[in-house]
């Protein structure tokens, strides 16, 4: 965690975004190659708004789910009334996790520590039953989109290609924020709150509008992030928000490793991919999949990316 | 005579039965150097705490350039002016040495909601703290991460910090303890230094490094100030010598 990324390690995200780039026209051009790529970049945005928490602000969310929910059920509540247009439905995803984490979060963010992985999970369990419960939405059963989302009438989202280049623009432009982000003067300020907090305090800093903050930027990228997933099942269903999916998430972000990002973007492909290839090797494969994560955490100190660094 | 820069009146702490901070009331002026003076476990850190918001007094003032800050918590105090150096290390480990200096000048200077552009290249803010640094002699380390600072220099660093800050008011505690002879020589002569600009409160059991920078001397035992003055008028107390000098011999 601590330590500035060497070179090697910079190149990290630019050779993920350039395999992503290139996929599809070496080999991994089928519908459910690109199925499954979609998911990964999903998820890795997802990721990479959980490791400003986690990596940034020291907050480990135990509901990040609830903000991709959000986002997806943004999209569902749209499609219900008819409306499909993605310049409207992108916003309204967006800011339909940012508010659930302004909510949320003022209450969250007074805690720190165990309480408030607790909150963060009580809240995404309180955002599960809700949609639960939602009959016109199809409650427990889920909700299959009309289709996806147009952007000015035209259908382009239905292309499996454009959604692909889609999720991978919007993906580097989330890891692009949240690197800026970490690097300015309010990440710094983030950081220190998480390296010492009584140091940052007695610098003058209050940590709560920091915190809070981020945690609303975390949840402005969850939802677009939902936004997406809804769009790439065309299908919407509480699952999305259970605990379990936002287990996976912190999975991912402490997989690929803290020092960055990019670490996240590493641990959510490595995440998808390690996940499908297991399912197909053996059908118990969670009996592994777990273990194996357990094992990651404690031999790759670093994460994933980690790896790159020496000593 | 000018009012003074921070203020205490008549603090008041205990934990559970044990009167910690017992009816204490000081004064610390515009260029002044106020040490504070006492046996382990006397309650001076616990004083430190109160003054800079870490603990809440149970009864007492605290005035800060006229204004009551009893209340405040820490974040505003150190916005007001009110600098801190930790008896326990307290730095940012995960930063290199010049960041946590940059951090303190950046709390100062203009917004921290500030979302774009790297920090760490604001010119403005590393010359600043590269200045701080240099102050202490640590400017040679500027760019190691300040966890790989030996003991010492986490003390050059936590003083740093406090400069960085451009306070009203230093509190410092025990900002010489753990650094080698040379290094304390130099600390004594840049607190020397100093005076003109702060308002120090000093806590400090190198009582050579004492009675050569304070202007005046308050001698806390079991939580009272049991004398205050200059430190020839303390070298002569008798209750002073029963108390802490004699034991010290010094
Ligand atoms: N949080 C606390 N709870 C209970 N007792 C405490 C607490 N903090 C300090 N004390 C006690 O209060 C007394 C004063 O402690 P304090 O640290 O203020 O002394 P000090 O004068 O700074 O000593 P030293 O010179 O060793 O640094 C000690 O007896 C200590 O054990
Ligand atoms: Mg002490």
């Amino acid at each position: 965690m601590s330590g500035a990324p060497g070179r090697a390690e910079r190149l990290v995200p630019w050779l993920v975004f350039a395999g992503l780039a290139a996929a599809p026209f070496i080999g991994f051009g089928e519908g459910h190659a690109l199925t499954l790529l979609a998911r990964a970049m999903i998820f890795g945005m997802a990721a990479v708004a959980l490791m400003l928490l986690v990596g940034g602000a020291g907050l480990v969310s135990l509901g990040h789910a609830a903000m991709l929910g959000m986002g997806a059920y943004a999209v569902v509540v749209l499609d219900h009334a008819g409306i499909v247009e993605a310049w409207i439905v992108f916003p309204a995803g967006i800011l339909a996790g940012a508010v659930f984490a302004l909510v949320t979060g003022a209450v969250a963010i007074r805690t720190s520590g165990v309480h408030f992985i607790m909150i963060t999970l009580a809240f995404g369990q309180m955002a599960f039953f809700t949609t639960s419960s939602l009959a016109i939405y199809g409650g427990d059963d889920g909700y299959t989109l009309f289709g996806r989302t147009e952007v000015l009438g035209a259908r382009w989202l239905e292309d499996r290609l454009v959604f692909h280049f889609v999720c991978l623009g919007l993906l580097a432009g989330c890891w692009a924020l949240v690197e800026a982000l970490l690097g300015s003067r309010f990440g710094r300020v983030l950081r220190a709150t998480r390296d010492n907090e009584t140091r940052a305090r007695a610098l003058g800093f209050e940590p709560w509008p920091y915190r809070l903050a981020a945690y609303v930027i975390a949840g402005a990228i969850g939802g677009l992030a939902g936004v997406l997933l809804a769009n790439a099942t065309e299908f919407v269903a509480p699952a999305y928000l259970a605990w379990q999916r936002s287990g996976d998430l912190l999975f991912m972000v402490i997989l690929g490793g803290l020092a960055g990002p990019h670490g996240a973007l590493v641990g959510a492909l490595a995440f998808v991919l390690v996940e499908e290839w297991l399912s197909h090797l053996w059908q118990h494969w969670r009996l592994i999949f777990g273990p194996l994560l357990i094992l990651c955490v404690f031999f790759l100190r670093g994460g994933i990316v980690g790896l790159l660094r020496r000593g | 005579m000018a009012e003074p820069l921070l203020e205490l009146r008549a603090l008041h702490k205990s934990f559970g039965g044990l009167r910690v901070t017992d009816g204490v009331s000081l004064e610390v002026m515009q260029g002044e150097i106020h040490a504070l003076i006492g046996p382990n476990g006397a309650g001076k850190t616990t004083l430190l705490h109160q003054v800079s918001g870490t603990l809440a007094p149970d009864a007492g003032r605290i005035m800060l350039g006229g204004r009551d800050v009893t209340h405040l918590p820490m974040a505003r105090r150190a916005r007001l002016g009110l600098a801190r150096s930790f008896q326990i290390t307290s730095i940012l480990p995960g930063f290199p040495v010049l960041e946590n200096a940059a951090l303190a000048v950046q709390a100062r200077r203009g917004s921290s909601f500030r979302f774009f552009g790297r920090a760490s290249r604001e010119a403005a803010l590393n010359a600043e703290a590269l200045a701080a640094l240099a102050e202490v002699g640590l400017e040679g380390r500027a760019d190691a991460p300040a966890a790989a600072l030996s003991h010492g220099e986490k003390r050059q660093l936590e003083l740093a910090i406090a400069l960085a800050m451009a306070p009203r008011v230093l509190l410092l505690d025990e900002p010489l303890a753990g650094t080698g002879p040379e290094e304390a020589e130099r600390l004594v002569r840049l607190l020397s230094g100093l005076r003109a600009r702060y308002g120090v409160l000093l806590v400090e059991h190198d009582m050579q490094a004492v009675f050569a920078l304070a202007d005046r001397i308050s001698v806390l035992a079991e939580g009272r100030v049991i004398a205050t003055g200059t430190p020839a008028e303390i070298r002569a107390d008798a209750a002073v010598r029963a108390a802490y000098l004699g034991e010290d011999g010094a």
